[in-house]
């Protein structure tokens, strides 16, 4: 559906083949490419602005290598740029923070997800909820707090018992902060490592829902709170990131979806906004469908290219 | 902020001249663009308006006036509600989309509301697959009070569609409303799987499904145009419901979606209660996208 922004820079570079460095005027033709593929991958345009102000101050004036074309030079130098913003080390392209989860406290260690209808919370719960019971031999519980959407409560006892960890048995007719009070108490009770409240879906403008947010996170005083954003979002994303962490204490995002073919550009975007780690990314519906976010995965995503990266790499 | 304070924040300081400036444009340009209409939906907009003449003293309203007029054209030949009219009955309606785009809730909503207009409605649990669908579709019936047909969980959905159009077909049903597992448009099998769905419907009476609706998040960025591309191509799309309206999004791939497909937009979802669907109201959508309404 698009072309690849190597191709699109390929043609603006293609009279300037053999250049010793990189000029501003050229570098602001290609920038205009960079910013139309960084909005049709979704990235918010804030924070594009934001990135093509660095970049270009970066690529100004960098040498451009013999082996490639200055419009290859470019795109590594936005590929890095990006990786960077997006969390990842200049070695690998991993991020250091991805898939980790502060788990140091008194248990139980309360683990609460918040975010948008629809965005992948409860799933996303029972998914880290397996990975923690399986990969750190954690005993976890999990809490449903969504009063709202019809059968939510049992969507996670459904999911407990297909990733083999338990629920809190529901008791129709409780309020989130009672079932949160509720879910603490028999936490202790049972010395479960872990706790995780899994919560209804709000949107940031719903005063009621964030307010009802904020209640749930001060009876519980989550040691981790993760925002679950659909890896699909759009230019939203600002809006979500800037009021969900005006509200809740956030240490991290969970960017579900990863198996579609979205650009991903929300990644950038939430990772800009709210200053915190990607720390997984969800890719299926499967309960093991979950994996640590890797940065210079997504950029290559974002930007829309194969192997242009390692190719420029070798040169 | 909301869109529309946003969208009016940045037109703010516009205004005075028969032509806009370049500058001008590009703020318009951007704020477009913050409504998702995509880089490219936006450019086309603002070569439109790059041609415009206005009166000399026009003010920023005026101006987002004549934005909304320009996006209410493109809108306006794709407004038509869903309506049953098939015959014999069941009229038959597939939805269909990503996951947790809004399909069930939707259809509860469109169950309603067709239960309103005198209509007799019976859902289908074609989601047999997510934890617990079965289960929130079941409320949502008992709640309107509309039978509905269930499978076993993990069953296949195409014999719970066949079991539905059977059902509804003996009771003298007006509107069998389908639900069906969300998915990602580039997934092969679970695509392959409603083409399957659409041919077992079609063995009960030729001409369903007789609609198809994709349902599509406001929230969600330029990928709804690459689901309603696949999903058009292999489950036959016949028109669009967009749902999250509620919130700060404001839909504007709706924009692009219209000039690529012109595919009929029925509805709009404005919340998760039962009255939150709205008829899709172009004139409105338009003002909501350029900051007037
Ligand atoms: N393909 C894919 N689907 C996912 C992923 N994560 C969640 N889903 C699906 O997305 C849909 C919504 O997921 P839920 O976990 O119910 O979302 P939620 O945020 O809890 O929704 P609400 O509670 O209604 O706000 C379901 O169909 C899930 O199976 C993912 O990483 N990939
Ligand atoms: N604010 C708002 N929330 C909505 C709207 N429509 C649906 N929702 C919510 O979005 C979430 C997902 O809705 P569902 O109807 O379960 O979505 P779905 O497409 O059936 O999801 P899957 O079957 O898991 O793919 C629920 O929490 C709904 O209450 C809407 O118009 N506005
Ligand atoms: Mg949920
Ligand atoms: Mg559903």
């Amino acid at each position: 559906m698009f072309d690849t922004l190597s191709d699109r820079l390929g043609s603006v570079f293609d009279s300037l083949r053999g250049r010793g460095a990189l000029k501003e005027e050229d570098v602001r033709a290609a920038m205009r490419e960079v910013r139309i593929a960084l909005l049709e991958a979704d990235v918010a345009l804030p924070v594009v602005r934001r990135f093509i102000d660095t970049v270009t101050e970066r690529a100004v004036g960098e040498q451009v290598l013999r082996s490639v074309t200055p419009g290859q030079q470019v795109v590594k130098i936005v590929n890095d740029a990006l990786v960077e913003m997006l969390g990842g080390t200049a070695e690998d392209g991993g991020s250091p923070d991805a898939a980790k989860l502060d788990l140091e406290a008194k248990p139980p260690v309360v683990i609460m997800m918040v975010g948008l209808q629809g965005s992948g919370k409860t799933t996303s719960t029972a998914k880290i909820a397996k990975r923690l019971k399986e990969t750190e031999g954690k005993k976890v519980m999990m809490a449903s707090l969504d009063v709202n959407r019809p059968a939510a409560q049992d969507q996670l006892k459904v999911l407990g018992e297909q990733a083999g960890v338990a629920t809190l048995p529901i008791i129709a007719g409780q309020q989130p902060v009672e079932i949160a009070n509720r879910a603490i108490s028999s936490a202790k009770l049972q010395s479960f490592d872990v706790l995780m409240l899994d919560t209804a879906g709000r949107l940031h403008v719903d005063e009621a829902l964030m307010a009802e947010m904020k209640a749930v996170a001060a009876v519980s005083t989550p040691k981790e709170v993760l925002l679950v954003v659909d890896s699909l979002t759009g230019q939203d994303a600002v809006n979500v990131a800037q009021s969900f962490t005006g509200e809740v204490p956030l240490t991290g995002v969970v960017l579900t979806r990863m198996d579609g073919d979205a650009r991903g550009g929300a990644a950038l975007s939430m990772r800009a906004v709210t200053g915190k780690p990607i720390k997984f990314a969800g890719t299926g519906e499967k309960l093991d469908a979950i994996e640590p976010f890797h940065p210079s995965r997504v950029a290559n995503r974002i930007l829309g290219m194969g192997d242009i990266v390692s190719m420029v790499e070798k040169a | 902020r909301k869109t529309s304070e946003r969208l009016s924040g940045n037109l703010a300081g516009i205004g005075g001249q028969t032509r806009l400036t370049d500058a001008q444009l590009d703020e318009l340009e951007d704020a477009l663009i913050l409504s998702d209409l995509g880089p490219r939906a936006a450019m086309r907009i603002r070569d439109r308006l790059a041609t415009r003449q206005f009166p000399r003293g026009s003010d920023e309203r005026a101006i987002q006036e004549a934005v909304a007029e320009e996006i209410a054209e493109i809108l306006r030949p794709v407004a038509k509600p869903l309506e049953v009219t098939a015959f014999p009955r069941p009229h038959v309606v597939l939805v269909i989309g990503v996951n947790g785009s809004g399909k069930t809730t939707t259809i509860a909503k469109l169950a309603h509301l067709f239960q309103e207009e005198d209509y007799a409605v019976m859902l289908a649990a074609g989601d047999t697959f997510r934890a617990a669908a079965i289960g929130q579709l079941k409320v949502w019936a008992d709640r309107i009070g509309v039978p509905v047909v269930t499978g076993p969980e993990g069953g296949d959905p195409a014999s719970v569609v066949f079991d539905g159009v059977k059902a509804a077909t003996q009771q003298g049903i007006d509107a069998l409303i389908v639900d069906t597992a969300g998915r990602l448009q580039n997934k092969r099998e679970l695509m392959d799987e409603l083409a399957k769905i659409r041919k077992v419907l079609g063995r009960l009476n030729p001409e369903a499904p007789h609609d198809v609706v994709l349902v599509l998040d406001a929230t969600n960025g330029q990928n709804a145009l690459a689901q309603i591309d696949v999903f058009k191509e292999v489950a036959g799309v016949t028109g669009l419901v967009m749902t999250k309206l509620d919130g700060t999004a404001r839909g504007g791939v709706l924009v692009a979606a219209a000039e690529q497909y012109g595919l009929p937009i029925h509805a709009i979802g404005v919340g998760e209660g039962l009255d939150d669907l709205r008829p899709f109201d172009p004139d409105l959508v338009a003002r909501v996208i350029a900051g007037v309404a």
